[in-house]
C-alpha cells in the first residue's frame, strides 16, 4: 500500500540507549508541595495571568490567558492556592529567571467543570481549534509551538497528509514509544480530530523499527477502527536524525521541504504522538494539557522509567523519586544527548517541551579542548540538511554573520551530528547556536534603530513645524499691528487732508 | 575604411542614447551612500560624535570630512561595518569621543521627579512621557539610552541602568571565548 522510502542525506547510526528506561510501564509523579508554571512553555508570546496571588484554584482552571494568536492559555495541573507570581529560575540554557505563578498544592486534585464532546463533528473546525488552544496544547515533541496553529490550514493550503512523528530518534528518549504502548487509543482519537480539523485525506504514522512494541500496539489500536481507512502506520528505519521534521517527511514522503518554508507548503502537517494523546484529551475529555510524560534515564539514574509528571513538577523532585546518584546543583540534560542543554540549579520545575531528562551519559569523551579545523569533511558528510558545517564554523568564528546566512546556517535543525565525528572535537553546534542568537540579535538592534530613526525624524519634524507655526504667528501679529498702523496713519491722513480740504473751501 | 567609421559612429550614436536614456530612466534620487551610512549607525541620536544627530554624522561621513570612528555606542562593528562600506581601513574608537558601553536604559525615579519637562525637550526619541508638574516616566522600549535627559534633570532623579536579557533576548555564550576562559582558568 505505501511507496517505497526515501532517505535523507547523512545522519548517523547510534547507540539507542532506550531499553534502561522501557521496562517499566508509565508511572505517576507523585505530587509535589509547590508547582512552578513559566508563563512562557511554549513558542511565541508569553500567556498573562488571570487569578491573583491567594485565590484558590482547581484542577484544570484556566489560570492565564493567551496574548495575541501565537499563545496558549496555561492551566493549574491541580487544586490549590497561588501563592506567588513573580520571576523563578527556569528551565532554560540561559539560566535566566521569567515570570512564573506558583501554586502551593492541597493534594485534594478537586478538578474544575469539565466539558466533554462526545461527537466533534457536530463542531466546526474553528470551534474545535479554539478548544485546542484554551486547553493550552503546544507541540510536545521539544520545540512548543502552538498546536492549534499546526491545525489550520488556512484559505491558501490544502493538506494532503497527516503525519505522526513517532521516529523518537533521539537516543536514551522513550516518552513518545511508552505513550504509542500504552495508550495507542487514546493517539488514535487525537489523530481522528486532527484529520477533521485539517481536512486532511490521510494520515501517516512514522515509526521507527527499533521500536517493534510501540509499532505492534498501534497496529492494534488501528484494527479496531475500520473508518480510519487512510491511516497507516510506515516502519521506517533508525536512523539519527529521522525525527527531524523535515528529514521525517523526506523519508516518508520523497519530497523535501524548501529552504524558508514549511511543511504545509508541500501539503503536510507533523505532529507529536504525545500532542495528538492531548488533543484527544481535551476534545473528548475536556482536559486541558496539565502534564506530559517525561523520561528520566541515564547512567546516574537508578529506576529510570517514564513518568506521567504535572507541569511545575520541580526536576528534583522528580529526580528524588527515580533516585539519582546526582549531588545537588550537578548539571543534567534536558532532551537528549545529540540536542539537549545543559541545565544546573535545583529549582528548575518540568514543563511543557520537557520531553527527557537525562543523568549520567554513557561512553561519552571528556571534554577535551578542540583542536584546528583539518577540514576533513566529515561534518559535511553527516549534516542531514546538506550544509558545510566547516564553512558555517569558519564564519561563525570570525563572526561574519553576512556569510553564514549565505551558507543557509538557517536550515541548520541543530541535531549535533557533526559535532559527534568532528574529529577535533569543535563543538560546531555551540557556533550555530551563537550565531543564529546573534544574528537574531542584530535584526532586533536593526528594528530599534529603524524605530529610533523613524522618531527621531518625526521629532525634527514636529520642532520644525512648531518653528513655522511660530513664525508665522510672530508674522501675522507683525502684520496685523503694521495693518492697523497703516490704519491709523491713513485715518489721520483722512482726517488731515478733510481738514485741509475744509480749508480749502473756506478759502475758496 | 569608410564603412569602419560609419559602424563605430552608429554603434557610439545607439549606445550614447541607451546611456542617456538610462541616466534619465534610472535616475537616483537623494544620496544613496548616506543612506548606507545612516543605516548603518546605531540611531542612539546621542550626540557624541559632536553632530546634532545620527544623520548629520552620516552626511559628513559621505562628505569625507570627518572619520568613522566617532561612534562610541555603535562601538567595534559598527566602524567594521562602516570600513567595508567605505572602502577604508578601520580604526580604533575615537577616545575623545567616548568609550563603548554595554546597552543602556533611561530609569526615573518617579518619587523624586518634580515634573520640570526638561527630560521631555532633551530626549531625542520622544521616548519619554509625561506633562508639566506631572510625574515623567520613561518608554522602555522605544529609549535608545542616548544619556541626553540626565544632564538637564534638576533634581537627578534618571539613573541609566544596563540592559539585562531576557531568556527572549538571550545570546548563546561565543565558544572561542569559552576555550579561552577554559584555557586560562586551567
Amino acid at each position: 500500500m505505501s511507496a517505497p522510502l526515501s532517505r535523507f542525506p547523512g545522519g548517523l547510526k547510534l547507540p539507542g540507549h532506550k531499553k534502561r528506561s522501557t521496562q517499566q510501564p508509565i508511572r505517576k509523579t507523585p505530587l509535589s508541595k509547590h508547582l512552578v508554571l513559566p508563563l512562557q512553555q511554549h513558542i511565541g508570546a508569553a500567556a498573562v495571568p488571570i487569578v491573583e496571588v491567594g485565590e484558590k484554584v482547581l484542577k484544570g482552571q484556566r489560570i492565564a490567558r493567551a496574548e495575541g494568536h501565537v499563545s496558549v492559555c496555561l492551566h493549574a495541573p491541580t487544586s490549590g492556592v497561588v501563592s506567588a507570581i513573580g520571576e523563578h529560575a527556569i528551565p532554560h540554557p540561559s539560566g535566566l529567571s521569567a515570570p512564573c505563578i506558583t501554586i502551593e498544592t492541597d493534594g485534594e486534585e478537586r478538578w474544575i467543570e469539565r466539558q466533554q464532546i462526545a461527537d466533534f463533528r457536530q463542531h466546526s473546525a474553528h470551534e474545535l481549534r479554539q478548544i485546542i488552544r484554551d486547553a493550552g496544547i503546544v507541540g510536545l515533541g521539544g520545540a512548543g509551538f502552538p498546536s492549534f496553529i499546526k491545525l489550520n490550514p488556512g484559505v491558501h493550503h490544502t493538506v494532503e497528509t497527516l503525519l505522526i512523528n513517532g521516529a523518537e530518534c533521539e537516543p536514551y528518549i522513550s516518552c513518545d514509544d511508552m505513550l504509542m504502548r500504552e495508550r495507542a487509543d487514546g493517539i488514535l482519537d487525537g489523530v481522528e480530530i486532527m484529520l477533521f480539523a485539517l481536512r486532511a485525506s490521510r494520515c501517516i504514522l512514522a515509526i521507527e523499527d527499533n521500536k517493534p512494541e510501540a509499532i505492534s500496539a498501534m497496529r492494534y489500536a488501528l484494527s479496531g477502527r475500520p473508518h480510519l481507512s487512510q491511516t497507516e502506520i510506515v516502519i521506517v528505519p533508525t536512523r539519527y536524525p529521522t525525527g527531524g521534521e523535515k528529514q521525517l517527511i523526506q523519508v516518508v514522503t520523497g519530497k523535501q521541504v524548501p529552504s524558508n518554508k514549511l511543511p504545509i507548503d508541500i501539503g503536510i502537517v507533523c505532529h507529536n504522538p504525545g500532542t495528538a494523546y492531548a488533543v484527544g484529551r481535551a476534545i473528548l475529555h475536556g482536559e486541558p494539557l496539565i502534564s506530559r510524560v517525561v523520561t528520566v534515564t541515564g547512567t546516574d539514574v537508578t529506576h529510570a522509567g517514564n513518568f506521567e509528571t504535572l507541569f511545575g513538577t520541580p526536576i528534583k523532585d522528580l529526580l528524588a523519586f527515580c533516585e539519582t546518584r546526582r549531588q545537588p546543583d550537578e548539571p543534567f540534560i534536558q532532551g537528549g544527548p545529540m540536542m539537549g542543554y545543559s541545565l544546573a540549579g535545583d529549582d528548575l520545575p518540568i514543563t511543557k517541551t520537557a520531553n527527557c531528562i537525562l543523568v549520567g551519559v554513557e561512553d561519552v569523551a571528556p571534554p577535551a579542548q578542540p583542536l584546528p579545523c583539518i577540514r576533513c569533511g566529515d561534518c559535511a558528510d553527516v549534516c542531514p540538511a546538506s550544509l558545510l558545517p566547516q564553512q558555517l564554523y569558519w564564519y561563525s568564528r570570525a563572526k561574519d554573520f553576512d556569510k553564514t546566512r549565505d551558507y543557509n546556517l538557517f536550515d541548520c535543525i541543530e541535531c549535533g551530528c557533526c559535532d559527534y565525528v568532528c574529529p577535533s572535537k569543535i563543538p560546531l553546534v555551540s557556533y550555530f547556536r551563537f550565531a543564529k542568537t546573534e544574528i537574531m540579535n542584530q535584526e532586533r538592534e536593526h528594528q530599534k534603530a529603524d524605530l529610533a530613526r523613524e522618531r527621531h525624524e518625526s521629532r525634527l519634524a514636529r520642532l520644525q513645524r512648531e518653528q513655522q507655526e511660530k513664525e508665522e504667528r510672530q508674522r501675522q501679529r507683525k502684520a496685523a499691528l503694521a495693518a492697523s498702523k497703516a490704519a491709523k496713519a491713513k485715518e489721520e491722513a483722512t482726517t488731515s487732508s478733510e481738514s485741509t480740504d475744509s480749508v480749502t473751501e473756506e478759502k475758496a | 575604411m569608410l564603412t569602419a567609421i560609419i559602424a563605430i559612429t552608429l554603434l557610439a550614436l545607439i549606445l550614447g542614447l541607451v546611456l542617456g536614456f538610462a541616466s534619465i530612466r534610472f535616475k537616483v534620487e537623494g544620496d544613496p551612500i548616506v543612506d548606507q551610512i545612516d543605516k548603518i549607525l546605531p540611531q542612539t541620536q546621542c550626540g557624541q560624535c559632536s553632530f546634532a544627530g545620527c544623520r548629520p554624522y552620516a552626511e559628513a561621513i559621505a562628505a569625507g570630512e570627518v572619520d568613522i570612528n566617532r561612534c562610541p555606542p555603535g562601538g567595534e562593528s559598527t566602524i567594521q561595518a562602516l570600513a567595508d562600506l567605505l572602502d577604508v581601513e578601520p580604526k580604533p574608537l575615537d577616545e575623545e569621543c567616548g568609550v563603548e558601553k554595554p546597552k543602556m536604559l533611561a530609569v526615573i525615579d518617579e518619587d523624586r521627579c518634580i515634573g520640570c519637562t526638561l527630560c521631555i525637550q532633551a530626549c531625542p526619541v520622544d521616548a519619554i512621557l509625561g506633562a508639566a508638574k506631572h510625574m515623567h516616566t520613561v518608554i522602555a522600549n522605544e529609549c535608545t539610552g542616548c544619556e541626553l535627559c540626565v544632564e538637564p534633570c534638576p533634581v537627578d532623579c534618571i539613573d541609566m541602568v544596563e540592559t539585562q536579557p531576557n531568556p527572549h533576548t538571550w545570546r548563546w555564550p561565543d565558544p572561542s571565548h569559552v576555550d579561552l576562559q577554559r584555557r586560562t582558568g586551567s
